[in-house]
């Protein structure tokens, strides 16, 4: 995988990559673990969405002009219930707008239901290379307790319809559920990798406030849930199950063969620059050494109204300090096996703590000016940023 | 000036939420003394902790005029007594104030241990004590069964109690007129030398100290220069005037009477409770008798979270001290926590009442160190020391023997609870006194030491009887026990503020208790801390918490960047409420939680 390199006069597009992100704010139904933005409607105006799409592709574009496109990324929600053609659409708009690099990555997330899978090849007519698909169990029971639409065989020959129609295909799954033993965690994750994917995404279960679980671990009646010490251990076996099959953890929850990482999510890690469009989508631009943060409004309503309206979709627009923008650069980058390049730091490259003693304790490991989080480390990372920043 | 035979004074002796705030409310209203718009619950609790602990911290008096049955209009003078055993010697000082005592007992559940220390109080001040059987409205209420039971334990005629229900107006008549009938009018001369007892004192922002007195001989009027007999001061009396129970100026307090007076004094602390004030000149030449300064017996540090608040907590507790004569501090430097106050109370309820104020009027947040009571060392050259922290404690061949205070304590529980009491009791270091019936109670005497007692002893008492059991306890003394010191050492490192004094045979079941709780108590780190009890330089308790295994935001994508900035500095934000010691951040609650046992 590439370095990310010293950055010396370079932008942080050059250094970081530079990609789109489209939200499409949809779903057909909500999930009890998911924070997301994520809405579920009767009847939804294609063409009223497309034209706000278009328009705001068109107005990032003006303020991007001149950089090479490391990618887009079609999130949600659940994109894979966008018609192909309005996918289509927005990258045929794209395409006019920005020159593609050699190895433009276009990513959609779907779901791996029947009908999702049978759009997969219309969304690669319209110049998807890559899908990632929110498999999350390999059982009916626990794909029931999550909220999933879909059935384990289902999830099975969309991984294998997708396989056959795109070069490169990730999928999720979510490990440390109710009552998970670390031997059925093992026996699942075994069978996910003899799908011979190149690319897992492996999450820990988080339950978030304001969801669902959110609700019922509140009330206490979210039962069975891993302690600290059982989550370790299931922690533990992704990484050796994984390795062994050769797709090692470039990034906390992401595992690839050499090569195949995602594009798009290295952006945000490498604190590259990206445009957030869509409802409630973030952003992150920098113009002549300055480095916004920018949000969308967070109800669909709204961010079309934004759009038409007043011409654009953003609700904010925020210089962040130089204090904020190295903290991200850490919190983000320090994700990644490959780590933070010091040299790219503003203030607080000499203000980092304890060093000394999380390199000691086998947390870190500074070579020059690249700061890793160690394998022994990265379960425990929230602990070494506190410690360092 | 009221006429003797017209005036009578008394006090209400009760346990709590056995209706005394109630009663009193009830005798104030019914008199016309405050209008009922101006009715608030417990009128005489004035300050928000006595409101929600129902408890009286301070001594308060109100003057009710009552036209009794025979026509004549009588003064009624009500002070309302502190009702805990923490101010043990300013109830002894309410009761010296007044003739006689109304006996509150609520009629469902008996007398209790509470009520017998302040009855037998009233008993020493050579009170008349009228019994009020209270709640009497209520279907449980039992008056035959708590008659013979006052009979049998406090040892009274309890025949003509009077049956009341102070929450719905029932016998307060009779109570009025109880009080002018069966209680004496005081006795004094109006000739004599000013001679008046200090019975509490108030700060008052506007007015300086404000000091409640009972006149027993002469006359104190305005303009008066007067001198308080221990502290030998002379002050000019500003004003002169009576609580109905808003303060009311009078042109003079006479012999009987209670009342108050400002003089601009500017500090609590120069009014000591039990003091005598006569007139400058031609004063009195014999101070009354009882005078105690104040003796704190608990001691504890007292340190701000943040220590950038040093100052303001300095200020705090110059302000209450100000207010509060027998709460005493002096600065302390801890290792662990930097700078601080040692302070010392009357007792547990004592410190409480002082931390929450402290955390409540002044907004800052504390880390309470280890109560401990006050040791006497007598070391090898004959000297006698007293040892107030154990962090304090010398080099033990310097040290002969060490004495710690005992106290007799006084617990009356139901049968079914009788045998968790009793292992409680010699868990604790108890000595069995006696085992007696209250009627059908049991109520067991115990000698204890006041170290086992300080910290969580009521608490326990309280969840092994499931809060059936009623408890006092007086001071008895000194005596000489096998006491050590015991370090707590967290990784490595010793924690002054939670070292403690423990008795030998107690030290592993004590050390092993706290190290277990500590475990719990710090949350985990980036790396293993053993944590140790030791005795000088041997480990008597250890145990390992392990390091953080994990602790990591599973999904972190471009819409998370800014979520997880603001985490990190409320975090950050977080981390200044622990204390550091050496690498190791300890949270403020683990300090007093660690000190609870659970058996």
């Amino acid at each position: 995988m590439a370095e990310g390199g010293t950055s010396a006069g370079l932008e942080p597009w050059q250094v970081g990559g530079f990609g789109l992100y489209l939200h499409w704010p949809f779903c057909q139904a909500k999930c009890p673990y998911c924070d997301f933005n994520s809405h579920v409607v009767a009847f939804v105006d294609h063409d009223r969405w497309q034209r706000a799409f278009l328009s705001e592709i068109d107005r990032i574009a003006e303020e991007t002009r001149g950089r090479i496109l490391t990618s887009v990324f079609f999130g949600g929600g659940t994109p894979s219930l966008m018609p192909p053609a309005l996918v289509g659409a927005i990258l045929d708009r794209i395409a006019r707008h920005w020159t593609p690099a050699n190895d433009l990555e276009v990513t959609l997330e779907a779901n791996p239901t029947s009908v999702e899978a049978a759009r997969l090849e219309g969304f690669r007519a319209a110049g998807v290379n890559r899908v990632s698909l929110g498999v999350q169990a390999m059982n009916d029971a626990d794909l029931k307790h999550l909220g999933r639409l879909h059935s384990a065989e289902q999830a099975l020959s969309a991984v294998e319809t997708a396989r056959d129609l795109f070069e490169r295909v990730s999928f999720d799954l979510i490990y440390a559920r109710q009552d998970q033993t670390p031997e059925a965690w093992r026996e699942e994750l075994r069978q996910a990798l003899a799908l011979a994917p190149d690319h897992l995404s492996l999450y820990q279960l988080t339950v978030e406030e304001g969801t669902a679980f959110g609700a019922r671990l509140a009330a206490g009646k979210l039962k069975g849930l891993p302690d600290e010490d059982r989550a370790a251990d299931l922690w533990d076996i992704t990484q050796e199950e994984t390795e062994a099959a050769g797709l090692s953890g470039y990034e906390v929850s992401n595992h690839a063969r050499e090569g195949a990482e995602s594009r798009h999510n290295l952006i945000y890690w490498r604190s590259g620059d990206w445009a957030g469009i869509g409802p409630g989508a973030h952003g992150r631009l920098t113009h002549a050494g300055t480095r916004y943060a920018t949000e969308a409004p967070r109800a669909p309503g709204a961010w079309l109204a934004a759009v038409e309206g007043q011409g654009h979709g953003e609700s904010a627009r925020e210089a962040l300090t130089a204090e904020a923008r190295d903290e991200e650069l850490l919190l983000m980058g320090l994700r990644m096996s490959e780590g933070v390049d010091l040299g790219r730091l503003g203030p607080l490259r000499d203000k980092l703590s304890n060093i000394n003693d999380l390199e000691d304790d086998g947390l870190i490991r500074l070579t020059g000016e690249r700061l890793q989080v160690t394998p022994t480390g990265r379960p425990v990372l929230n602990g070494v940023l506190r410690a360092l920043l | 000036m009221t006429e003797l035979s017209r005036i009578r004074n008394f006090s209400i002796v009760a346990h709590i939420d056995h209706g005394k705030s109630t009663l009193a409310d009830r005798l104030i209203q019914a008199t016309g003394t405050v209008q009922d718009r101006e009715m608030k619950a417990q009128l005489l609790d004035s300050m928000d902790i006595e409101r929600e602990r129902g408890i009286t911290i301070k001594a308060q008096t109100v003057r009710i005029d009552y036209k009794a049955d025979d026509g004549h209009t009588y003064v009624l003078n009500l002070i309302d007594t502190p009702g805990h055993v923490d101010f043990g010697y300013e109830v002894s000082r309410s009761m010296q104030a007044v003739e006689g005592s109304l006996l509150v007992v609520d009629a469902t559940q008996g007398v209790e241990a509470q009520t017998l220390a302040n009855v037998y109080q009233a008993i020493d001040a050579d009170h008349e004590i009228v019994p009020v059987l209270n709640k009497i409205d209520l279907p449980a209420s039992e008056p035959e069964r708590v008659k013979a039971q006052i009979e049998d334990v406090i040892g009274i005629d309890a025949s003509e109690s009077i049956l009341a229900s102070a929450k719905s107006g029932i016998g307060i008549h009779e109570v009025l007129e109880a009080i002018v009938h069966r209680l004496p009018a005081p006795q004094g001369d109006a000739e004599a030398p000013l001679k008046a007892m200090l019975v509490d004192s108030v700060y008052d922002s506007y007015l300086g100290v404000v000091v409640l007195v009972r006149i027993i001989d002469g006359v104190l009027k305005k303009g008066d220069r007067i001198r308080f007999m221990q502290n030998g001061t002379v002050h000019q009396v500003d004003r002169v005037g009576v609580f109905r129970p808003g303060m009311l100026p009078v042109d003079e307090l006479g012999p009987g009477e209670i009342g108050f007076l400002t003089a601009s004094i500017k500090q609590v602390r120069d009014t000591r409770v039990g003091d005598t004030i006569t007139h400058e000149k031609k004063g009195c030449d014999k101070a009354l008798p009882g005078f105690k300064p104040a003796q704190p017996v608990v001691f504890c540090g007292l340190f701000p979270v943040d220590s950038a608040e040093f100052e303001d907590l300095r200020d705090a507790i110059e302000k209450l001290a100000l207010n509060d004569a027998s709460f005493s501090y002096e600065m302390e430097t801890s290792a662990a926590l930097g700078f601080g106050f040692r302070c010392g109370f009357l007792g547990l309820l004592h410190l409480e009442v002082i931390r929450d104020r402290i955390e409540r009027e002044y907004n800052i947040d504390l880390i309470t160190t280890a109560p401990s009571v006050v040791y006497h060392l007598y070391m090898k050259d004959g000297e006698m020391s007293e040892l107030h922290n154990p962090a304090d404690m010398p080099d033990l061949t310097h040290v002969d023997h060490i004495e710690e205070p005992r106290i007799k304590a006084t617990i009356m529980v139901p049968d079914d609870y009788l045998g968790d009491v009793l292992k409680l009791c010699q868990d604790r270091r108890g000595i069995q006194q006696e085992l007696t019936y209250a009627g059908t109670r049991p109520l067991v005497v115990y000698d204890l030491p006041l170290n086992e007692v300080v910290f969580d002893f009521y608490d326990r008492l309280k969840s092994v009887t499931k809060g059936y059991a009623s408890f006092d306890y007086q001071l008895i003394g000194y005596r000489e026990d096998n006491l050590v010191k015991m370090s707590i050492l967290v990784n490595d490192e010793p924690v002054d503020a939670l070292s403690m004094m423990v008795h030998r045979d107690r030290a592993e079941m004590r050390g092993r208790a706290m190290v277990e709780k500590l475990k719990d108590l710090i949350p985990r780190h980036m790396f293993k801390i053993p944590i140790q009890a030791a005795i000088g330089g041997k480990v008597i308790a250890r145990e390992t918490l392990s390091a953080m295994r994990k602790d990591v935001t599973a999904k972190c994508y471009g819409g998370d960047a800014t979520r997880k900035r603001k985490l990190l500095d409320k975090q950050k934000a977080g981390k200044k409420k622990m204390r550091q010691f050496g690498k190791v951040d300890i949270p403020q609650e683990a300090f007093i939680s660690a000190l609870k046992m659970d058996g």
